[in-house]
């Protein structure tokens, strides 16, 4: 039986490496057929913002792989809407993400789930395995 | 009960490491079972065998070796983790073309799906540092 495996991002996507090797074991991990979800809470919402550009700072841009991750059943992102408001931003700062459904004729769903500090951590509290970055 | 630790941070800089080795440590003590011990990050750094700590100070790497020796733990270091920070075992320095290897005993390179897999296979997987 598959286990509820969840990925907690709380770091900013660029300087440390925490998000980027995050990033990695998700896409290793979708591999084996678990139950997976992803949660950006603090820093870590900055992760999923669009229009990143890294040229200037000399890091690698890695946050388009973040709308692959559809592709790879990975549809379940919990964004936390407090951390959002704490830092000025809203949904519409943030990637589109989506992924397609197969059971409803391969319709585009969202991915992101924005939801409550108090609600994440229901969904924490659902999760066999959290790994933590 | 069958426990799977995560290391995140290197020796030293953070106390990280020393806690999952105090833990790993007193969970086989009290007859718990370690499927595996998991190197990610700079965790990876935990594996060096070239580590020379002042002599009145702990050898971090040294005592994972030897309570791996002691108990036949399964250490596994991330490759893509170790590839970037320059820890490498004989074989995989004979891939990449460098003159030397730094991994110690008891430690082995291997892929994160090790990772996923000793969540899946453990009651329980806990995770130290970052």
């Amino acid at each position: 039986m598959a286990k509820k495996f969840m990925y907690l991002n709380r770091k900013a996507p660029y300087g440390t490496v925490y998000a980027l090797e995050s990033l990695e074991v998700v896409l290793i991990g979708a591999a084996f057929d678990q139950d997976v979800s992803l949660a950006f809470v603090g820093d870590g919402v900055y992760q999923l913002t669009k229009g990143q550009k890294t040229d200037d700072i000399g890091q690698k841009n890695f946050s388009p792989t973040y709308s692959a991750l559809g592709d790879y059943d990975v549809n379940k992102i919990y964004v936390e809407k407090e951390s959002l408001e704490e830092r000025g931003l809203s949904l519409d700062d943030l990637q589109h993400l989506v992924w397609e459904d197969e059971d409803e004729d391969w319709a585009e769903k969202d991915s992101i789930r924005l939801v409550s500090r108090a609600e994440l951590a229901d969904v924490l509290a659902e999760q066999d395995i959290t790994l933590s970055f | 009960m069958k426990f799977s630790i995560q290391v995140n941070e290197g020796p030293y800089q953070h106390q990280a490491s020393d806690t999952a080795y105090q833990f790993t440590k007193a969970a086989l003590a009290a007859g718990h079972e370690i499927f595996r011990v998991f190197f990610y990050h700079d965790g990876v750094n935990n594996a060096t065998r070239l580590a020379v700590p002042p002599q009145d100070d702990r050898n971090v790497s040294a005592q994972w070796s030897e309570l791996a020796k002691e108990n036949d733990l399964d250490m596994v270091v991330c490759i893509a983790a170790a590839q970037r920070r320059g820890i490498m075992d004989a074989d995989e320095a004979k891939r990449q073309g460098l003159d030397a290897d730094n991994i110690a005993d008891g430690f082995r390179i291997s892929g994160l799906g090790q990772l996923i897999e000793a969540g899946i296979e453990s009651d329980r997987l806990l995770v130290f540092g970052a």
